[in-house]
């Protein structure tokens, strides 16, 4: 048997790895986001960012 | 057929398993309930966060309650093995090691409170965290093997994520979430104690104290009454807080009416009616235990919605 030919092995261990990959893909994209979101909003702003700003 | 061929096979079955495999680690059909009851809290909730933030807490809860699902799978693996509607599991069937499952369970632990901590608030972190802590520790290693009164406890654990999703939005905790932490924690002994009623052989093989193998189907009835008319009195009483209104109030009262009746017609029955009709009453009021806690927290929901109208709430 060639170790070059597909069992049902390779088929599960792909559709894993793919599986993880998606989950990573997904983090980053969720991180991202949220940081977006955040930077937006604001969110790390000094609390009197906004007076100094008028100042 | 040569050696290569014959450790492939071996491993193919021991150890190589699908990643739905691992998915299954984390009760999907659990998590289903815990997205639905955290998102409801979350909505209802005083207040708003942006939307995204939203999506991203009802996931973190959503991971987190899969963690801890994991955990349970990985520490209760024993009895999963005895029990006919566990033996499918990954673990018992063979298809995950009990170290792969502390690991996912530990790591997605770890990564949801993080990660719902940095996305919205510490408070709700810490609700998640505690969560985690009680349905594996409280509940999977403590109560569920030394207490008949396992799941009346342990149901706390299913009932925390609309508190969590409340706080979410609010970042405290107030009247209403601890109101529908209730509706959750009171629905959960009658519901699991019905599937004991018709699941019978299978806790008793387990050795899991169970209030049908320690007291006796008469106790469990009678117990299965009195949560369910002090849950009546819970979901009603509800109605007029500011979560409830009348859309609330109309299903509630309908809900309840059907489930006390349910509730008086097991305790009515004994076990020889009962298996004369293959606990046909039994499995009737399970089932409408399910749709019961989805109407209930999916009129919470409509309120909220119709509440920007003036049209929900009272």
């Amino acid at each position: 048997m060639s170790f070059r030919e597909h069992h049902e092995l390779h088929k599960r261990r792909f559709g894993r790895n793919l599986g993880v990959a998606l989950v990573l893909v997904s983090f980053i994209v969720i991180v991202f986001g949220l940081t977006v979101v955040k930077v937006t909003r604001g969110d790390y702003e000094p609390e009197n960012a906004s007076i100094q700003r008028d100042q | 057929m040569s050696d290569a061929s014959i450790n492939t096979q071996a491993r193919a079955s021991h150890g190589d398993a699908e990643f739905g495999d691992y998915f299954a680690l984390l009760k999907p059909r659990v998590m289903s309930l815990v997205v639905f009851t955290a998102a409801v809290g979350l909505l209802a909730a005083p207040g708003s966060v942006h939307p995204f933030v939203a999506f991203c807490a009802i996931l973190f809860i959503a991971v987190g309650g899969g963690a801890s699902g994991a955990l349970n799978m990985w520490y209760d693996a024993d009895i999963d093995r005895l029990m006919k509607r566990t033996q499918s599991r990954p673990i018992p069937a063979g298809k995950v090691t009990e170290g792969e499952a502390l690991a996912v369970g530990v790591a997605l632990s770890g990564f949801a409170v993080v990660m719902l901590g940095l996305a919205a608030n510490w408070v709700a972190a810490g609700l998640l965290a505690f969560t985690i802590f009680f349905y594996v520790v409280i509940y999977t290693m403590w109560l569920k093997r030394w207490t008949p009164q396992n799941i009346v406890i342990g149901g706390a654990a299913g009932a925390f994520p609309p508190m969590i999703g409340w706080a979410v939005v609010t970042g405290g905790i107030s009247i209403e979430s601890v109101l529908m932490f209730t509706l959750t924690f009171m629905w959960t002994p009658p519901h699991f104690w019905a599937l004991c009623l018709f699941m019978k052989s299978d806790y008793k093989d387990a050795g899991v104290p169970m209030l049908h193998v320690t007291h006796g189907r008469r106790v469990t009835r009678n117990h299965i009454l009195v949560y369910t008319l002090l849950l009546a009195v819970v979901a009603i009483g509800m109605a007029f807080t500011g979560v409830g209104g009348p859309i609330y109030l109309t299903t509630a009262l309908i809900l309840n009416g059907l489930f006390v009746a349910g509730a008086i017609s097991i305790w009515r029955r004994d076990e020889e009616i009962s298996e004369a009709d293959g606990y046909k009453r039994e499995k009737a009021f399970f089932a409408l235990s399910l749709i019961y806690l989805f109407l209930h927290f999916g009129a919470i929901l409509t309120e909220a919605t119709l509440a920007p109208y003036g049209i929900g709430g009272w």
